[in-house]
């Protein structure tokens, strides 16, 4: 980022990344405003945790309570996990299988933007009457009755960052089918690759069903039909089915990629191979494969039946075994190695325990039966936040600390990743394992205040005072990236030392062509390899030659733009303002315009000559 | 796949056999487009005709349906040519899913 700012004026720069289609640099767009996000959801949560931490207090008013709380848990899985993910796997994957960009670079930036839009668009609802206030579960029976507009930006915001999604999970398996260097077997990729291939298959399988519920709520509210009415003969279990068809696997679609992290972490750090690797990619496929059998476990007081209640509840369970040969294995790769407490290392083994006290308490939660006693309790609050922030926000904040070196070229400071992973960790535990007890003592979530005189009081005390440290953590993390940018202190390849994958044999950051040659991969962990052979690169797998890159554009920000625009114009047209149908053209016009423009103009892209690759070393050594 | 390069020196010989490969290839999918609008018009019949049941109609109309899918897929869109491993995978995991979900609310929702 910096070095760019440095040659170009501020004006260029930001045309660069508005037109880009260098997967690096996309990755950085996704880390930027998925971080924004996360502060935004963060804060969110802030404003929640005041509200709570006494009791009848009234910080915010019921109504407004059912806003933050919606758009803080919609936030946190749509904006903030889903794109830091996105940053990681665009930053990382195709340099890991030593390819020179994604399949579809176009593509890629369509996502980025669609999913852009599409986040600003729910946030706008703040200031255009009211965000949605039915969770971010978006119950029908709830929903169908919310005043106001909120509903329908939930709805058309996550339409079209769900369909930036899914373009995003099909480029990345079309990527690692196609794209891999001579020599990566599928089963020679790094674990950080096999998940985002699970991921993507996830994504491509599980947002459909979103998109499905999506359009039914779309119609009910805006033209009046009656798929989730009750009262009209409609059915509003079936949204449940839906959103949750879709809402487990995406669970798994968070998770997953964080194991990949900690995979590569451990490996690194333990200087030494991946503990099980073949178990750990057949446990990967397990999970992703048995993720799309249980959605009904967040069903079980609707009603379904002994027999579905049991069914759902024995495939639930059985994701645990998978989910241990992981565990396991990260133990296994510890074991005997010669193990270096960095700072992504320190989350990586916080990660183990954390993670598993939030696989336990969801065993307990897939037990039918309980369940009846702990849904809609502070319990769950408490189980999935110990999944997702003790696994997914944990395994972010690893990856980040992990690949900054390789996203930006330098070093962040590891003082203060210290102080940043113990405030966070401590603050974290602070928060939420109270929260079981909170639940187990009656608590119900989902409520604005308490009474007093319930034994309720100590622990939301407790619980907000950790949510504080939290706080700290991340802005102690803000006030490091700030520091590190500033010195821009340049490292080289591998500044770790015990880089083990492709990535790590390259400059930091990469040329924008990746690799000068294609790397010829000749065992797991390619550059360990060659590292053991006394070697400091790799083995070509290609004489040098002209290589073929993709132009800019500025044509996917400006489809994704027409369907924010045309969003809005949707939106209020259930209003019967005449104005709306024109916004609709114009938005509808300027994305399929800039489609037909794509589609008719030729874009053959354009070569870097031999010449310009060759450095001093080539020359001499073709001779 | 589409563009499978040719390991021969003589272009002659390749192109003959390319020929007659693409012939025998069209035959194929002329003789299936036949079926599919003929097993279209059955379709049509079966509901315009007066006198057949409807549990003789839904079945049979599902059957041909499902015909036309695997033509269309095989025939088609190649999926019986090597190297598309990968894509069937997809494809039955795809269907795998919306089966699940098809069996799911049958039993347990629209009872
Ligand atoms: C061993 C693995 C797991 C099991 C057995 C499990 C089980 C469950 C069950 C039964 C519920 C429903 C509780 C209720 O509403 O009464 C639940 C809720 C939830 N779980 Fe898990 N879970 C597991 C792992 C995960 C992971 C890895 C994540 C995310 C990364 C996750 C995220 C969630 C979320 C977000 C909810 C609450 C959804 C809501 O109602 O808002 N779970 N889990
Ligand atoms: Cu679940």
């Amino acid at each position: 980022m910096s070095t760019y700012a440095n040659k170009k004026g501020f004006g260029a720069t930001i045309w660069d990344y508005l037109t880009t289609v260098d997967h690096k640099k996309i990755a950085i767009l996704y880390l930027i405003s998925g971080g924004l996000f996360f502060v935004i959801g963060g804060l969110e949560a802030m404003f929640i945790r005041i509200q709570l931490a006494i009791p009848n207090n009234d910080f915010v008013s019921a109504g407004f309570y059912n806003e933050i709380l919606t758009m803080h848990g919609t936030t946190m899985i749509f904006l903030a996990a889903m794109p830091l993910v996105f940053a990681v796997m665009n930053a990382v994957v195709p340099l890991q299988i030593g390819a020179r960009d994604v399949a579809f670079p176009f593509l890629n930036s369509l996502g980025f933007w669609l999913f852009f839009f599409g986040g600003i668009f729910l946030n706008l609802s703040w200031f255009l009457g009211g965000a949605p206030d039915a969770g971010w579960t978006s119950y029908a029976s709830l929903s169908l009755h919310s005043e106001g507009h909120g509903i329908d930006f939930y709805v058309l915001g996550l339409q079209i960052s769900g369909l930036g999604t899914l373009i995003a999970g099909i480029n990345f398996l079309v990527t690692i089918i196609n794209m891999r260097t001579p020599g990566m077997t599928y089963m020679r990729m790094p674990l950080f690759t096999w998940s985002t291939f699970v991921v993507s298959a996830l994504i491509l399988f599980a947002f459909p069903p979103l998109t499905v519920g999506l359009v039914l709520m779309m119609f009910d509210r805006m033209f009046g039909s009656n798929f989730f009415d009750v009262a009209a003969g409609g059915n509003t279990i079936i949204w449940e089915h839906l959103f949750w068809i879709f809402g487990h696997p995406e669970v798994y679609i968070l998770i997953l990629p964080a194991f990949g992290i900690f995979s590569e972490i451990f490996a690194t750090f333990s200087r030494k191979r991946l503990f099980g690797y073949s178990s750990m990619v057949f446990a990967t496929v397990l999970i992703g494969f048995l993720g799309f059998m249980v959605w009904a476990h967040h069903m079980f007081t609707t009603g379904l039946g002994p027999i579905a209640n049991a069914i759902f509840a024995v495939a639930t369970m059985a994701i645990a075994v998978p989910t241990g040969i992981k565990i396991f294995n990260w133990i296994f790769t510890m074991w005997g190695g010669s193990v270096k407490f960095t700072v992504p290392m320190l989350y990586a083994v916080a990660f183990i325990p954390t993670f598993t006290m939030g696989g336990v308490t969801g065993i307990m939660l897939a037990s039918a039966p309980a369940d009846y006693q702990y849904h809609d309790s502070y319990f769950v609050v408490a189980h999935f936040h110990y999944v997702i922030v003790g696994g997914v926000v944990l395994g972010l904040l690893a990856g980040i600390n992990f690949y900054w070196p390789k996203m930006f070229g330098t070093m962040l400071n590891e003082k203060l990743g210290q102080i940043t992973f113990w405030t966070f960790l401590i603050g974290f535990h602070l928060t939420f394992f109270i929260q079981h007890f909170l639940g187990l003592m009656g608590m119900p979530r989902r409520v604005f205040t308490f009474l007093d005189n319930q034994g309720l009081n100590t622990g939301n005390m407790i619980s907000t005072v950790g949510a504080f440290l939290m706080a700290f953590g991340v802005l102690v993390m803000v006030i490091n990236i700030i520091i590190t940018s500033v010195k821009n202190e340049k490292v080289g390849n591998d500044p770790w030392g015990d880089g083990r994958t492709l990535e790590w044999a390259i400059p930091s950051p990469p040329p924008f062509y990746n690799f000068k040659q294609l790397p010829l991969v000749r065992g797991l962990d390619p550059y360990w390899v060659e590292k053991m052979e006394g070697k400091t690169e790799m083995t070509p797998a290609e004489p040098l030659g002209d290589i073929h890159m993709p132009n800019s554009s500025i044509l996917p920000l400006t489809i994704a733009f027409g369907l924010f625009v045309a969003a809005f114009g949707a939106l209020y047209n259930m209003d019967d303002k005449t104005w709306t149908l024109p916004i609709i053209i114009v938005g509808l016009l300027i994305t399929f315009g800039s489609m037909l423009i794509r589609s008719v103009k030729d874009d053959h892209g354009y070569h870097i000559h031999k010449e310009d690759l060759m450095d001093d070393k080539d020359k001499g050594g073709k001779a | 796949m589409a563009n499978e390069q040719s390991n021969s020196a003589n272009p002659n010989v390749d192109l003959k056999y390319r020929r007659k490969k693409n012939a025998e290839e069209m035959k194929h999918q002329v003789i299936s487009f036949t079926l599919m609008i003929f097993f279209t018009l059955i379709a049509f019949a079966a509901v315009g005709i007066e006198g057949f049941s409807h549990w003789f109609i839904k079945p049979v109309i599902l059957l041909l349906a499902a015909v036309q899918v695997v033509f269309q897929l095989y025939y088609f869109m190649h999926m019986k040519h090597k190297g598309h491993g990968t894509i069937a995978l997809f494809l039955f995991s795809g269907l795998a899913v919306g089966l699940i979900t098809v069996l799911v609310f049958t039993t347990i929702v629209w009872l």
